[in-house]
Protein backbone atom coordinates (compact mmCIF):
# COMPACT_ATOMS: atom_id res chain seq x y z
CA UNK A 1 0.00 0.00 0.00
CA UNK A 2 1.74 3.06 -1.31
CA UNK A 3 1.00 6.25 0.60
CA UNK A 4 3.83 8.51 -0.50
CA UNK A 5 2.35 10.30 -3.50
CA UNK A 6 3.69 13.65 -2.29
CA UNK A 7 7.17 12.29 -3.01
CA UNK A 8 6.36 10.37 -6.20
CA UNK A 9 2.97 9.40 -7.59
CA UNK A 10 2.60 6.13 -9.52
CA UNK A 11 2.69 6.76 -13.26
CA UNK A 12 -0.73 7.82 -14.54
CA UNK A 13 -2.02 5.56 -17.38
CA UNK A 14 -2.09 8.59 -19.67
CA UNK A 15 1.58 9.23 -18.88
CA UNK A 16 2.49 5.62 -19.50
CA UNK A 17 0.72 5.53 -22.86
CA UNK A 18 2.24 8.82 -23.98
CA UNK A 19 5.69 7.78 -22.78
CA UNK A 20 5.64 4.50 -24.71
CA UNK A 21 4.55 6.31 -27.86
CA UNK A 22 7.12 9.03 -27.40
CA UNK A 23 10.00 6.59 -27.01
CA UNK A 24 9.63 5.81 -30.72
CA UNK A 25 8.74 9.34 -31.80
CA UNK A 26 10.50 11.73 -29.50
CA UNK A 27 14.14 10.75 -29.40
CA UNK A 28 15.47 13.25 -31.93
CA UNK A 29 16.86 16.65 -30.95
CA UNK A 30 14.09 19.24 -31.35
CA UNK A 31 16.66 21.93 -32.13
CA UNK A 32 17.94 20.47 -35.43
CA UNK A 33 16.81 21.07 -38.96
CA UNK A 34 15.90 17.69 -40.40
CA UNK A 35 12.66 15.75 -40.56
CA UNK A 36 13.12 13.76 -37.34
CA UNK A 37 13.99 16.94 -35.47
CA UNK A 38 10.97 18.77 -36.82
CA UNK A 39 8.79 15.92 -35.59
CA UNK A 40 10.40 16.21 -32.14
CA UNK A 41 9.92 19.98 -32.20
CA UNK A 42 6.22 19.55 -32.96
CA UNK A 43 5.85 17.16 -30.02
CA UNK A 44 7.72 19.51 -27.68
CA UNK A 45 5.60 22.47 -28.81
CA UNK A 46 2.42 20.46 -28.29
CA UNK A 47 3.51 19.52 -24.76
CA UNK A 48 4.30 23.15 -24.00
CA UNK A 49 0.89 24.19 -25.33
CA UNK A 50 -0.79 21.65 -23.05
CA UNK A 51 1.02 23.02 -20.02
CA UNK A 52 0.21 26.59 -21.02
CA UNK A 53 -3.46 25.78 -21.44
CA UNK A 54 -3.78 23.95 -18.11
CA UNK A 55 -1.87 26.67 -16.26
CA UNK A 56 -3.51 29.56 -18.06
CA UNK A 57 -0.21 31.05 -19.24
CA UNK A 58 1.49 31.63 -22.60
CA UNK A 59 3.46 28.77 -24.13
CA UNK A 60 6.61 30.90 -24.31
CA UNK A 61 6.40 31.38 -20.54
CA UNK A 62 6.76 27.61 -19.96
CA UNK A 63 10.21 26.07 -19.51
CA UNK A 64 11.01 22.43 -18.88
CA UNK A 65 13.65 21.70 -16.25
CA UNK A 66 15.26 18.50 -15.02
CA UNK A 67 13.19 18.17 -11.83
CA UNK A 68 11.10 20.16 -9.40
CA UNK A 69 14.29 20.86 -7.44
CA UNK A 70 16.31 22.22 -10.35
CA UNK A 71 13.30 24.29 -11.40
CA UNK A 72 13.18 25.75 -7.87
CA UNK A 73 16.91 26.51 -7.99
CA UNK A 74 16.44 28.25 -11.33
CA UNK A 75 13.46 30.24 -10.06
CA UNK A 76 15.23 31.45 -6.92
CA UNK A 77 18.70 32.10 -8.30
CA UNK A 78 17.44 33.44 -11.65
CA UNK A 79 14.85 35.63 -9.95
CA UNK A 80 17.49 37.07 -7.62
CA UNK A 81 19.98 37.57 -10.46
CA UNK A 82 17.39 39.37 -12.57
CA UNK A 83 16.74 41.88 -9.80
CA UNK A 84 20.31 42.42 -8.66
CA UNK A 85 19.93 46.16 -9.14
CA UNK A 86 16.91 46.26 -6.80
CA UNK A 87 18.82 44.54 -4.01
CA UNK A 88 20.17 41.26 -2.70
CA UNK A 89 17.54 40.22 -0.17
CA UNK A 90 15.50 37.03 -0.52
CA UNK A 91 12.30 36.72 1.49
CA UNK A 92 10.87 33.21 1.90
CA UNK A 93 8.55 31.38 4.23
CA UNK A 94 10.09 29.23 6.95
CA UNK A 95 8.50 26.13 5.41
CA UNK A 96 9.83 26.13 1.85
CA UNK A 97 11.05 22.94 0.24
CA UNK A 98 14.73 22.13 0.83
CA UNK A 99 15.48 23.00 -2.82
CA UNK A 100 14.46 26.61 -2.11
CA UNK A 101 16.36 26.59 1.19
CA UNK A 102 19.51 25.34 -0.49
CA UNK A 103 19.25 27.92 -3.26
CA UNK A 104 18.87 30.56 -0.53
CA UNK A 105 21.96 29.24 1.27
CA UNK A 106 23.96 29.64 -1.90
CA UNK A 107 22.66 33.19 -2.28
CA UNK A 108 23.71 34.00 1.28
CA UNK A 109 27.16 32.43 0.77
CA UNK A 110 27.52 34.69 -2.27
CA UNK A 111 26.92 37.74 -0.08
CA UNK A 112 23.14 38.06 -0.29
CA UNK A 113 20.72 38.11 2.61
CA UNK A 114 17.68 36.04 3.44
CA UNK A 115 14.64 36.49 5.69
CA UNK A 116 12.58 33.48 6.77
CA UNK A 117 8.98 34.49 7.51
CA UNK A 118 7.44 32.45 10.35
CA UNK A 119 4.31 30.30 10.19
CA UNK A 120 1.61 29.65 12.79
CA UNK A 121 0.92 26.36 14.57
CA UNK A 122 -1.11 25.16 11.57
CA UNK A 123 1.73 25.90 9.19
CA UNK A 124 0.28 29.02 7.55
CA UNK A 125 2.64 31.89 6.82
CA UNK A 126 2.23 34.97 9.02
CA UNK A 127 0.86 37.53 6.55
CA UNK A 128 1.73 40.59 8.65
CA UNK A 129 5.31 39.45 8.96
CA UNK A 130 5.31 38.61 5.26
CA UNK A 131 4.06 42.05 4.23
CA UNK A 132 6.64 43.68 6.48
CA UNK A 133 9.47 41.51 5.14
CA UNK A 134 8.69 42.07 1.45
CA UNK A 135 8.36 45.84 1.90
CA UNK A 136 11.81 46.19 3.47
CA UNK A 137 14.39 47.95 1.31
CA UNK A 138 16.47 45.86 -1.08
CA UNK A 139 14.17 42.86 -1.49
CA UNK A 140 14.84 41.23 -4.87
CA UNK A 141 12.52 38.21 -4.67
CA UNK A 142 9.95 36.58 -2.39
CA UNK A 143 9.32 32.82 -2.36
CA UNK A 144 6.22 31.08 -1.04
CA UNK A 145 5.26 27.43 -1.36
CA UNK A 146 1.66 27.04 -2.63
CA UNK A 147 0.88 24.37 -0.03
CA UNK A 148 3.13 22.60 2.41
CA UNK A 149 4.54 19.35 1.09
CA UNK A 150 4.98 18.13 4.66
CA UNK A 151 1.73 19.05 6.39
CA UNK A 152 -0.58 20.00 3.53
CA UNK A 153 -1.55 23.47 4.71
CA UNK A 154 -2.50 25.70 1.77
CA UNK A 155 -0.74 29.04 1.88
CA UNK A 156 -2.46 32.42 1.43
CA UNK A 157 -0.89 32.95 -1.98
CA UNK A 158 -3.35 35.63 -3.15
CA UNK A 159 -2.80 37.79 -0.07
CA UNK A 160 0.96 37.22 -0.17
CA UNK A 161 0.96 38.19 -3.86
CA UNK A 162 -0.98 41.37 -3.07
CA UNK A 163 1.65 42.36 -0.48
CA UNK A 164 4.38 41.67 -3.04
CA UNK A 165 2.62 43.72 -5.70
CA UNK A 166 2.32 46.63 -3.30
CA UNK A 167 6.02 46.41 -2.50
CA UNK A 168 7.00 45.96 -6.15
CA UNK A 169 8.64 42.60 -5.41
CA UNK A 170 8.19 39.60 -7.73
CA UNK A 171 6.72 36.47 -6.15
CA UNK A 172 7.94 32.94 -6.83
CA UNK A 173 5.46 30.17 -6.00
CA UNK A 174 6.65 26.57 -5.60
CA UNK A 175 3.45 24.84 -6.67
CA UNK A 176 4.84 21.29 -6.73
CA UNK A 177 2.14 19.86 -4.47
CA UNK A 178 -0.76 21.82 -5.96
CA UNK A 179 -0.39 21.36 -9.71
CA UNK A 180 -2.89 18.86 -11.03
CA UNK A 181 -4.83 18.97 -7.74
CA UNK A 182 -5.67 22.55 -6.75
CA UNK A 183 -5.66 25.79 -8.70
CA UNK A 184 -3.03 28.32 -7.73
CA UNK A 185 -4.13 31.96 -7.37
CA UNK A 186 -2.70 34.53 -9.79
CA UNK A 187 -0.30 37.28 -8.91
CA UNK A 188 3.00 35.40 -9.12
CA UNK A 189 5.89 36.07 -11.46
CA UNK A 190 7.64 32.70 -11.24
CA UNK A 191 6.14 29.27 -10.62
CA UNK A 192 7.61 25.78 -10.50
CA UNK A 193 6.33 22.21 -10.40
CA UNK A 194 7.40 18.59 -10.65
CA UNK A 195 5.70 16.04 -12.91
CA UNK A 196 6.22 13.08 -10.60
CA UNK A 197 3.94 14.69 -8.05
CA UNK A 198 0.88 14.42 -10.34
CA UNK A 199 1.54 11.08 -12.03
CA UNK A 200 4.04 12.11 -14.67
CA UNK A 201 7.49 10.55 -14.86
CA UNK A 202 10.34 11.61 -12.58
CA UNK A 203 12.87 14.00 -14.03
CA UNK A 204 10.52 16.62 -15.43
CA UNK A 205 10.41 19.98 -13.73
CA UNK A 206 8.40 22.97 -14.78
CA UNK A 207 9.49 26.60 -14.59
CA UNK A 208 7.04 29.33 -15.58
CA UNK A 209 8.44 32.83 -16.03
CA UNK A 210 5.68 35.36 -16.64
CA UNK A 211 6.22 37.99 -19.31
CA UNK A 212 7.87 41.09 -17.93
CA UNK A 213 9.59 39.23 -15.09
CA UNK A 214 13.23 40.09 -14.66
CA UNK A 215 14.90 36.70 -14.68
CA UNK A 216 18.49 35.89 -15.63
CA UNK A 217 19.64 32.32 -16.10
CA UNK A 218 21.93 31.22 -13.26
CA UNK A 219 23.54 28.65 -15.58
CA UNK A 220 26.32 28.79 -18.16
CA UNK A 221 24.91 29.84 -21.54
CA UNK A 222 22.83 27.30 -23.45
CA UNK A 223 20.21 28.01 -26.09
CA UNK A 224 17.85 25.14 -25.25
CA UNK A 225 14.51 26.06 -23.66
CA UNK A 226 14.90 29.68 -24.82
CA UNK A 227 18.09 29.91 -22.77
CA UNK A 228 16.29 29.24 -19.52
CA UNK A 229 17.33 25.69 -18.76
CA UNK A 230 20.46 23.99 -20.08
CA UNK A 231 20.80 20.60 -21.70
CA UNK A 232 18.70 18.53 -24.06
CA UNK A 233 15.20 18.21 -22.65
CA UNK A 234 13.89 14.69 -21.95
CA UNK A 235 11.24 14.88 -24.63
CA UNK A 236 9.49 11.52 -24.04
CA UNK A 237 9.18 12.30 -20.32
CA UNK A 238 7.93 15.83 -21.07
CA UNK A 239 5.27 14.46 -23.43
CA UNK A 240 4.18 12.01 -20.75
CA UNK A 241 4.14 14.80 -18.16
CA UNK A 242 1.88 16.90 -20.39
CA UNK A 243 -0.50 14.01 -21.09
CA UNK A 244 -0.82 13.18 -17.40
CA UNK A 245 -1.24 16.81 -16.33
CA UNK A 246 -4.04 17.17 -18.83
CA UNK A 247 -5.67 13.94 -17.57
CA UNK A 248 -5.45 14.71 -13.85
CA UNK A 249 -6.59 18.27 -14.44
CA UNK A 250 -9.82 16.96 -15.95
CA UNK A 251 -10.67 14.88 -12.89
CA UNK A 252 -9.00 17.02 -10.20
CA UNK A 253 -12.17 18.24 -8.48
CA UNK A 254 -13.71 14.79 -8.19
CA UNK A 255 -10.48 12.98 -7.24
CA UNK A 256 -9.62 15.72 -4.78
CA UNK A 257 -12.93 15.34 -3.04
CA UNK A 258 -12.53 11.57 -2.81
CA UNK A 259 -8.99 11.79 -1.42
CA UNK A 260 -9.92 14.62 0.90
CA UNK A 261 -12.63 12.48 2.48
CA UNK A 262 -10.09 9.73 3.06
CA UNK A 263 -7.75 12.26 4.65
CA UNK A 264 -10.58 13.40 6.94
CA UNK A 265 -11.12 9.79 7.90
CA UNK A 266 -7.44 9.41 8.77
CA UNK A 267 -7.44 12.64 10.78
CA UNK A 268 -10.45 11.74 12.91
CA UNK A 269 -9.69 8.04 13.30
CA UNK A 270 -6.03 8.46 14.27
CA UNK A 271 -6.97 11.12 16.82
CA UNK A 272 -9.56 8.78 18.29
CA UNK A 273 -7.62 5.51 18.28
CA UNK A 274 -4.02 6.49 19.00
CA UNK A 275 -3.38 8.16 22.37
CA UNK A 276 -0.90 11.03 22.64
CA UNK A 277 -0.93 11.88 18.97
CA UNK A 278 -0.79 15.28 17.35
CA UNK A 279 -2.48 15.65 13.96
CA UNK A 280 -0.71 18.55 12.30
CA UNK A 281 -1.56 21.02 9.57
CA UNK A 282 -4.78 22.85 8.76
CA UNK A 283 -7.77 20.47 9.01
CA UNK A 284 -9.73 22.32 6.31
CA UNK A 285 -7.57 24.61 4.20
CA UNK A 286 -5.23 21.88 3.05
CA UNK A 287 -4.12 19.74 0.15
CA UNK A 288 -6.64 16.99 -0.65
CA UNK A 289 -4.09 14.18 -0.46
CA UNK A 290 -1.75 14.88 2.48
CA UNK A 291 -2.16 14.05 6.17
CA UNK A 292 0.56 14.26 8.79
CA UNK A 293 0.68 13.32 12.45
CA UNK A 294 3.22 12.76 15.22
CA UNK A 295 3.10 10.08 17.92
CA UNK A 296 4.66 10.85 21.29
CA UNK A 297 7.48 8.59 22.50
CA UNK A 298 7.87 6.87 19.14
CA UNK A 299 10.99 6.88 17.04
CA UNK A 300 10.07 7.93 13.49
CA UNK A 301 12.44 5.51 11.82
CA UNK A 302 11.18 2.59 13.89
CA UNK A 303 7.62 3.54 12.96
CA UNK A 304 8.48 3.73 9.24
CA UNK A 305 10.19 0.36 9.43
CA UNK A 306 7.32 -1.27 11.29
CA UNK A 307 4.83 0.13 8.77
CA UNK A 308 6.97 -0.99 5.85
CA UNK A 309 7.06 -4.51 7.28
CA UNK A 310 3.26 -4.52 7.17
CA UNK A 311 3.32 -3.24 3.60
CA UNK A 312 2.66 0.48 4.16
CA UNK A 313 4.91 2.98 2.38
CA UNK A 314 4.81 6.37 4.11
CA UNK A 315 7.18 9.26 4.69
CA UNK A 316 8.44 10.93 7.88
CA UNK A 317 9.75 14.34 8.92
CA UNK A 318 11.46 12.97 12.01
CA UNK A 319 15.15 13.66 12.46
CA UNK A 320 16.19 10.02 12.56
CA UNK A 321 14.81 9.51 9.04
CA UNK A 322 16.77 12.38 7.48
CA UNK A 323 20.33 12.17 6.22
CA UNK A 324 21.29 15.19 8.31
CA UNK A 325 19.63 13.90 11.51
CA UNK A 326 17.90 17.27 11.76
CA UNK A 327 14.18 17.31 12.47
CA UNK A 328 11.95 18.66 9.71
CA UNK A 329 12.34 22.43 9.46
CA UNK A 330 8.63 22.58 8.64
CA UNK A 331 7.49 20.85 11.83
CA UNK A 332 10.02 22.86 13.84
CA UNK A 333 8.78 26.16 12.38
CA UNK A 334 5.22 25.17 13.34
CA UNK A 335 6.32 24.25 16.85
CA UNK A 336 4.76 20.78 16.63
CA UNK A 337 6.16 17.47 17.73
CA UNK A 338 8.87 16.30 15.33
CA UNK A 339 9.48 12.75 16.54
CA UNK A 340 7.21 9.85 15.71
CA UNK A 341 6.13 11.73 12.61
CA UNK A 342 4.33 10.15 9.67
CA UNK A 343 3.03 11.65 6.43
CA UNK A 344 0.51 9.79 4.31
CA UNK A 345 -0.11 11.12 0.84
CA UNK A 346 -2.75 9.59 -1.39
CA UNK A 347 -3.18 9.22 -5.15
CA UNK A 348 -5.77 7.97 -7.63
CA UNK A 349 -5.06 4.31 -6.85
CA UNK A 350 -5.44 4.77 -3.08
CA UNK A 351 -8.62 3.06 -1.92
CA UNK A 352 -10.78 3.34 1.18
CA UNK A 353 -9.93 -0.32 1.92
CA UNK A 354 -6.21 0.46 1.97
CA UNK A 355 -6.72 3.45 4.23
CA UNK A 356 -8.93 1.41 6.56
CA UNK A 357 -6.29 -1.30 6.77
CA UNK A 358 -3.73 1.29 7.74
CA UNK A 359 -6.07 2.72 10.35
CA UNK A 360 -6.76 -0.74 11.74
CA UNK A 361 -3.08 -1.62 12.10
CA UNK A 362 -1.62 1.70 13.26
CA UNK A 363 -2.78 1.71 16.91
CA UNK A 364 -1.23 -1.70 17.57
CA UNK A 365 2.04 -0.75 15.87
CA UNK A 366 2.34 2.45 17.88
CA UNK A 367 1.43 0.69 21.14
CA UNK A 368 4.08 -2.00 20.52
CA UNK A 369 6.79 0.59 19.83
CA UNK A 370 5.84 2.50 22.97
CA UNK A 371 5.90 -0.69 25.04
CA UNK A 372 9.50 -1.26 23.89
CA UNK A 373 10.54 1.99 25.58
CA UNK A 374 8.40 1.43 28.65
CA UNK A 375 5.68 3.92 27.75
CA UNK B 1 15.73 28.71 46.21
CA UNK B 2 13.22 30.21 43.76
CA UNK B 3 10.17 28.38 42.46
CA UNK B 4 11.98 27.96 39.18
CA UNK B 5 15.00 26.17 40.62
CA UNK B 6 14.93 22.64 39.27
CA UNK B 7 14.41 19.88 41.82
CA UNK B 8 15.92 17.43 39.43
CA UNK B 9 18.21 17.46 36.39
CA UNK B 10 17.93 14.77 33.71
CA UNK B 11 21.13 14.37 31.77
CA UNK B 12 20.06 13.34 28.27
CA UNK B 13 23.12 14.69 26.49
CA UNK B 14 24.00 12.51 23.53
CA UNK B 15 20.54 10.95 23.43
CA UNK B 16 18.45 11.11 20.29
CA UNK B 17 14.80 12.13 20.31
CA UNK B 18 12.43 10.80 21.50
CA UNK B 19 14.63 9.58 24.39
CA UNK B 20 14.87 12.95 26.24
CA UNK B 21 11.10 13.36 26.00
CA UNK B 22 10.56 9.82 27.27
CA UNK B 23 12.90 10.50 30.20
CA UNK B 24 10.95 13.65 31.02
CA UNK B 25 7.58 11.90 30.73
CA UNK B 26 8.75 9.14 33.07
CA UNK B 27 10.28 11.46 35.64
CA UNK B 28 7.90 14.41 35.86
CA UNK B 29 5.07 12.52 37.62
CA UNK B 30 7.52 11.71 40.44
CA UNK B 31 8.16 15.34 41.43
CA UNK B 32 5.68 17.46 43.38
CA UNK B 33 3.14 19.56 41.50
CA UNK B 34 4.70 22.97 40.95
CA UNK B 35 8.27 21.64 40.87
CA UNK B 36 10.59 22.12 37.92
CA UNK B 37 12.59 19.41 36.13
CA UNK B 38 15.52 20.36 33.93
CA UNK B 39 16.37 18.28 30.86
CA UNK B 40 19.87 18.56 29.43
CA UNK B 41 19.52 17.55 25.79
CA UNK B 42 21.67 18.40 22.77
CA UNK B 43 19.61 16.58 20.17
CA UNK B 44 18.33 19.33 17.85
CA UNK B 45 14.78 17.93 18.01
CA UNK B 46 14.58 18.44 21.79
CA UNK B 47 14.19 22.22 21.44
CA UNK B 48 10.95 21.65 19.55
CA UNK B 49 9.75 18.41 21.07
CA UNK B 50 10.01 19.34 24.76
CA UNK B 51 7.77 22.44 24.39
CA UNK B 52 5.42 20.39 22.16
CA UNK B 53 5.26 17.64 24.79
CA UNK B 54 4.37 20.22 27.46
CA UNK B 55 1.55 21.55 25.28
CA UNK B 56 0.21 18.06 24.51
CA UNK B 57 0.47 16.88 28.14
CA UNK B 58 -0.70 20.17 29.69
CA UNK B 59 2.53 20.82 31.59
CA UNK B 60 4.32 24.16 31.73
CA UNK B 61 7.31 24.80 29.52
CA UNK B 62 9.39 27.26 31.54
CA UNK B 63 12.06 27.87 28.92
CA UNK B 64 15.45 27.02 27.48
CA UNK B 65 18.82 27.95 28.95
CA UNK B 66 22.42 26.94 28.44
CA UNK B 67 24.10 24.91 31.18
CA UNK B 68 27.88 24.70 30.79
CA UNK B 69 27.37 25.35 27.10
CA UNK B 70 24.77 22.60 26.67
CA UNK B 71 21.11 23.25 25.86
CA UNK B 72 18.77 22.68 28.80
CA UNK B 73 14.99 22.86 29.04
CA UNK B 74 12.95 23.53 32.18
CA UNK B 75 9.50 22.02 32.67
CA UNK B 76 7.12 22.59 35.58
CA UNK B 77 4.69 19.90 36.66
CA UNK B 78 1.19 21.37 36.62
CA UNK B 79 -0.84 18.29 37.37
C1 LIG C 1 7.02 21.51 -2.61
C2 LIG C 1 8.08 20.80 -3.37
N1 LIG C 1 8.97 21.50 -4.09
C3 LIG C 1 9.94 20.90 -4.82
C4 LIG C 1 10.06 19.52 -4.83
C5 LIG C 1 11.17 18.90 -5.61
O1 LIG C 1 10.73 18.21 -6.74
P1 LIG C 1 11.59 17.01 -7.34
O2 LIG C 1 11.42 15.88 -6.40
O3 LIG C 1 11.02 16.77 -8.70
O4 LIG C 1 13.01 17.46 -7.42
C6 LIG C 1 9.16 18.76 -4.09
C7 LIG C 1 9.29 17.28 -4.03
O5 LIG C 1 9.94 16.74 -3.17
C8 LIG C 1 8.15 19.40 -3.35
O6 LIG C 1 7.27 18.71 -2.62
Amino acid sequence: MYFDAATATPLHPAAREALLGALDDGWADPGKLYTQARRARLLLDAARDTFAQVLGVRPDEVTFAGSGSTAAHAAVLGGLAGRRRAGAALVRSAIEHSAVLHAGERHVRAGGTETAVPVDRLGRVDLDAWAQAVSAPGVALAALISASHEVGTVQPVAAAAAACREAGVPLYVDAAQSLGRLSVPDGWSLLTGSARKWGGPPGVGLLVVRKGTRWVSPYPADDRESGRFPGAPDLPAIIAAAASLHAVHETAAQEGERQSELVDRVRTTVAATVPDVEIVGDPVDRLPHVVTFSCLYVDGEALLTALDRRGFAVSSGSACTSSTLQPSHVLAAMGVLTHGNIRLSLHRDSTAEQVDRFLAELPGIVAALRAEVGM
Amino acid sequence: MSADTPVEVLNCLGQRCPLPVIALAKRLPAVPVGAVVRVLADDPAAAVDIPAWCRMRAQEYVGAIAVDGSPAFDVRRLA
